[in-house]
C-alpha cells in the first residue's frame, strides 16, 4: 500500500492469483477497514480570477481493468459548491449520499441561510476524520471548491481518507499530486487573480493531457467544472488532442538504426 | 467470481465462476448467463441457473460466491415483495439495484458477490445496473460480469450498437457468452437467456452441445 | 360534555363503553380551535394557504412559521398545537430521510402519509401519553402520482384529497374551495384563490390578526416545495381583500 498522501489507494492493484484486484477478506469482527476496489484517479483544480476551476476524467477502474468509462467524479453539492473524488467509487457515491442528506437539511430549515464551501468542507473534513478514527476510513481524496455565495470569495480545499485537510490555490490527488502539482503552481501560483476563465481552462486540459499520457489509470475523456459568484457548471465529457507522430522513427532502445 | 480472488472463499465454498451479462434495447432487457459452478476445479453443477428472479420484471445475474449471492438474493426478494405491497406498484429495477448496493456496501469486508440487476419498470423501460465488488452502483447499457467477462470486453466494446431489436440482442448475448466459456475455465455448459419486457418474461435455452461455433481454428 | 365526569376520558388506553377514546376526540377540539389551513390539488401542483393569527403585535413578523418543508417534493402545515406541530414535522423530516437511504428515492408521499399515520396512531394507544393535538396536511409532487395531498388526523387515519381544509374556518373553506374547477386551475391561480379563501374565512370579530402564510409546489417551483415568493402572496393577499370588499358591498 503506497501511503504518499493523497495516493492512499495503490495503484499496483493488490496481486493474488489473478491479475486483478481484490477485497480484502479479514477474519477480524473488529476491523473494518477494506482497500479501494472499483478507483477514480486524479482529480485536480485551481483557482482563478473569477472563481474555481476543478477537473476529472470519467474512469472508474478496477484494478488495471478501464471498467467503467462514464462516471461522473465531479458533483455539485448545492448551487455554489462542486466536489471532485478520487479514490473508491463505491465510497464516493456514499459521500454524495451524505452530503445529499446536509444539504437537505439545511433547506428544510428555511431560514434563508445557504450552507458555504468552507462550511460544507468543515463537514466533510469531520466526517473523515471521524471515519478513519473507527479505523474504518471512507477510502478517497476529495477536492472541495466554491465560491461564498455572500462575499463571493473563492474556495479551494484538500481533504482526504485520514482527515488530513489544507487549502492553496492549486490542489491535486493521486498521479495528478506528482504530476500535476508542479505543473499548476507554475502556471497559477501569484497569478490567480489574473487567470481569465480561458486560461484556467487550458491549463487544466494540458495536465489532463499530460496526465493521460502518464497515469496508466486515467482516460482521455475528462469534465471541466467551473465555480463563480453566478453559480456552478460541469462540462460534457470531451478530449484534447495528443501528440504520437514524433516517435514514429524511433528504433530500437539503444544504438539500433532500423 | 469476478475472476480475483479465490483466495475469498472459504475452504470447500461453491464459487460461481462465470460469465454473466445484461443488455437493455428498446423494448426491455436481455439477461444471459453460462450455467457452471465450480468447487476449485471440480464442476459441482454443470446446468445451474444463475438468472435470479427478484421480482415480476426484475432479475439478476450472480457471480461471485453461491452462497452470499443467493442470500443477497434472498432478501432483495423479500424486501421487493415487500415494496409490491406496501406501495401498491411494481418496484423500479433501480430500487432493486439500490437494495443490493446497500448490502453489499455495508458488508464489503463480508461478502464476494458481483451482481448485475436488470429488469424492466413501467417508469424507465429496461435497465440495466452493475453493482462490483465494494458495493457501489453502475448504470450501463449493458453489463458484463464474473470470471468470463474480462475475455470479452473486447468483443463487447467492438460489437454492441444502440438502438437495437430483441433478435439482435439476444445473438449479441449469445455470442458473447459462448466467447465467454469458450476462454474462461470457470465458464462453461449451456447458455440461459431471458426476455424480460412489458409483456412478460421469456426464457432462451441453448444447450452445450449447441453452442455457436465463433472461432474458426483451435489455437 | 357528556363525556366529562365518566373517568372514561382521562386516558387514551381506556375506552367509553359505546367504544369511543375521548382523548381523540379532545385533540380533535383542540384542531378545531386552531388556524384555519387549507391546501388544494390542481393538475401542475400544490398550494397551501395558512391563517396565521398572531397573539401578539410585539412577534417578528414572518417568525414562527407554520408551513414546514418535509424533502425536497413535500411540505406540511399543521392546524392544532404548534408545537406538536412542530413535533411531527421533524418525525415527518426523519422518515423522509429513511425512505431515501433504503431506496435512494424521493418518498413517495403516500408512503410518507403512511408512516406519519403509524406514528400519530401509536400515540393514542398508551396511558403515559396524550393524542397529538394537530391534523397535519402533507403536500407535494412525486413521479409515480403526481401531485398530492394527504391529510393526517389525531387518530392517525389519513385520506388523501384534492383540496382540504383543517382548523377553525374549515366548514366554510370546504364550500369555498368546492366552488372551484379544480382541474383547470393553474398553480399562480390556485395561489390566488387560496388567499381569497383565507380571507374569507378569516373570523376578524373573534380573531384580530393573521399573517397569510404560503407555500407551493410546481412548474414555478422547479418540483420544489417553497414558500410562495413574498411579492405573489402580498398580490394574491391584495386580491384577496379586494374580493372580500367587493362582497361586502354586495
Amino acid at each position: 500500500m503506497n501511503y504518499l498522501p493523497g495516493q492512499t489507494w495503490s495503484s499496483q492493484p493488490a496481486q493474488h492469483h489473478h491479475q486483478f484486484a481484490s477485497a480484502s477478506y479479514n477474519t477480524d469482527p473488529s476491523a473494518h477497514t477494506s482497500q479501494p476496489i472499483v478507483t477514480g484517479t486524479s482529480v485536480i483544480a485551481i483557482r482563478f480570477k473569477d472563481g474555481v476551476m476543478m477537473a476529472t476524467d470519467t474512469l472508474a477502474s478496477y484494478g488495471s481493468l478501464a471498467r467503467f468509462m462514464d462516471i461522473k467524479r465531479i458533483e455539485k453539492v448545492g448551487e455554489n459548491t462542486i466536489l471532485g473524488a478520487s479514490g473508491d467509487m463505491s465510497d464516493w457515491q456514499y459521500v454524495q449520499h451524505t452530503l445529499d442528506k446536509l444539504m437537505l437539511r439545511e433547506q428544510n430549515e428555511n431560514d434563508g441561510h445557504i450552507l458555504s464551501p468552507s462550511q460544507i468542507y468543515a463537514y466533510l473534513a469531520r466526517v473523515m476524520y471521524n471515519r478513519r478514527s473507527k479505523m474504518d476510513p471512507i477510502w478517497n481524496s476529495f477536492v472541495l471548491a466554491g465560491v461564498d455565495p455572500k462575499d463571493g470569495s473563492p474556495f479551494l480545499g484538500y481533504v482526504d481518507l485520514l482527515g488530513t485537510t489544507y487549502s492553496a490555490s492549486t490542489i491535486a490527488t493521486g498521479f495528478g499530486l506528482h504530476l500535476a502539482q508542479p505543473l499548476l503552481r507554475k502556471a497559477v501560483e501569484g497569478r490567480e487573480d489574473q487567470i481569465e476563465e480561458e486560461e484556467a481552462k487550458r491549463i487544466l486540459e494540458e495536465c489532463m493531457k499530460v496526465l493521460f499520457y502518464r497515469d496508466a489509470r486515467s482516460l482521455n475523456r475528462f469534465v471541466i467544472a467551473t465555480v463563480t459568484k453566478e453559480g456552478s457548471k460541469i462540462s460534457e465529457p470531451y478530449s484534447v488532442p495528443t501528440s504520437w507522430g514524433f516517435a514514429e522513427m524511433l528504433r530500437g532502445y539503444g544504438p539500433q538504426t532500423q | 467470481m469476478e475472476a480475483l480472488d479465490m483466495n475469498r472463499l472459504k475452504k470447500g465454498e461453491v464459487d460461481l465462476g462465470t460469465s454473466i451479462m445484461a443488455v437493455a434495447y428498446d423494448k426491455g432487457v436481455i439477461i444471459g448467463a453460462d450455467s457452471r459452478t465450480t468447487m476449485g476445479s471440480y464442476i459441482a453443477n454443470r446446468v445451474t441457473d444463475k438468472l435470479t428472479h427478484l421480482s415480476d420484471r426484475i432479475y439478476c445475474c450472480r457471480s461471485g460466491s453461491a452462497a452470499d449471492t443467493q442470500a443477497l438474493a434472498d432478501i432483495v426478494t423479500y424486501y421487493l415483495s415487500l415494496y409490491s405491497v406496501n406501495m401498491d406498484q411494481q418496484p423500479d429495477v433501480k430500487t432493486a439495484a439500490n437494495l443490493f448496493q446497500d448490502l453489499v456496501y455495508q458488508n464489503k469486508d463480508r461478502l464476494s458477490a458481483g451482481i448485475i440487476v436488470a429488469g424492466w419498470d413501467k417508469k424507465n423501460g429496461g435497465k440495466v445496473f452493475n453493482i462490483p465488488l465494494g458495493g457501489g452502483i453502475f448504470e450501463q447499457p449493458w453489463a458484463i460480469g464474473g470470471s468470463g467477462s474480462t475475455y470479452i470486453y473486447g468483443y463487447c466494446d467492438a460489437t454492441w450498437k444502440e438502438g437495437w431489436g430483441k433478435e439482435q440482442t439476444l445473438e449479441f448475448v449469445k455470442n458473447a457468452l459462448s466467447l465467454a466459456m469458450r476462454r474462461d475455465g470457470s465458464s462453461g455448459g449451456t447458455i440461459r437467456m431471458a426476455d424480460i419486457t412489458e409483456d412478460g418474461i421469456e426464457r432462451h435455452f441453448i444447450p452445450g452441445d449447441q453452442l455457436p461455433e465463433l472461432a474458426g481454428k483451435i489455437v | 360534555m357528556a363525556s366529562q365526569g365518566t373517568g372514561y376520558d382521562l386516558s387514551a388506553s381506556t375506552y367509553s363503553p359505546d367504544g369511543r377514546i375521548f382523548q381523540i376526540e379532545y385533540a380533535a377540539k383542540a384542531v378545531e380551535n386552531a388556524g384555519t389551513v387549507i391546501a388544494i390539488r390542481t393538475k401542475e401542483g400544490v398550494v397551501i394557504a395558512v391563517e396565521k393569527l398572531v397573539q401578539s403585535k410585539l412577534l417578528v413578523p414572518g417568525s414562527n412559521r407554520r408551513i414546514f418543508n418535509i424533502d425536497r417534493h413535500i411540505g406540511a402545515a399543521s392546524a392544532g398545537l404548534i408545537a406538536d406541530g412542530r413535533h411531527l414535522a421533524e418525525r415527518a423530516r426523519d422518515e423522509a430521510v429513511n425512505y431515501r437511504d433504503t431506496y435512494r428515492h424521493p418518498t413517495p408521499l403516500k408512503a410518507l402519509a403512511d408512516r406519519v399515520g403509524l406514528y400519530v396512531q401509536a400515540y393514542t394507544l398508551y396511558s403515559s401519553v396524550r393524542p397529538f393535538g394537530i391534523s397535519t396536511i402533507l403536500a407535494g409532487i412525486d413521479d409515480v402520482r403526481g401531485p398530492q395531498i394527504f391529510m393526517v388526523e389525531p387518530s392517525g387515519v389519513f385520506w388523501g384529497y384534492n383540496g382540504c381544509a383543517i382548523g377553525k374556518g374549515k366548514q366554510l373553506a370546504k364550500t369555498e374551495i368546492e366552488k372551484l374547477d379544480l382541474g383547470s386551475l393553474t398553480l399562480s391561480q390556485a395561489v390566488e384563490e387560496a388567499a381569497k379563501i383565507i380571507y374569507k374565512v378569516h373570523d376578524e370579530a373573534k380573531d384580530k390578526e393573521f399573517e397569510l402564510e404560503m407555500s407551493w409546489i410546481g412548474p414555478e417551483t422547479d418540483g420544489k416545495h417553497q414558500l410562495v415568493p413574498d411579492e405573489l402572496r402580498k398580490e394574491a393577499a391584495r386580491k384577496a381583500k379586494e374580493a372580500l370588499d367587493d362582497e361586502m358591498e354586495d
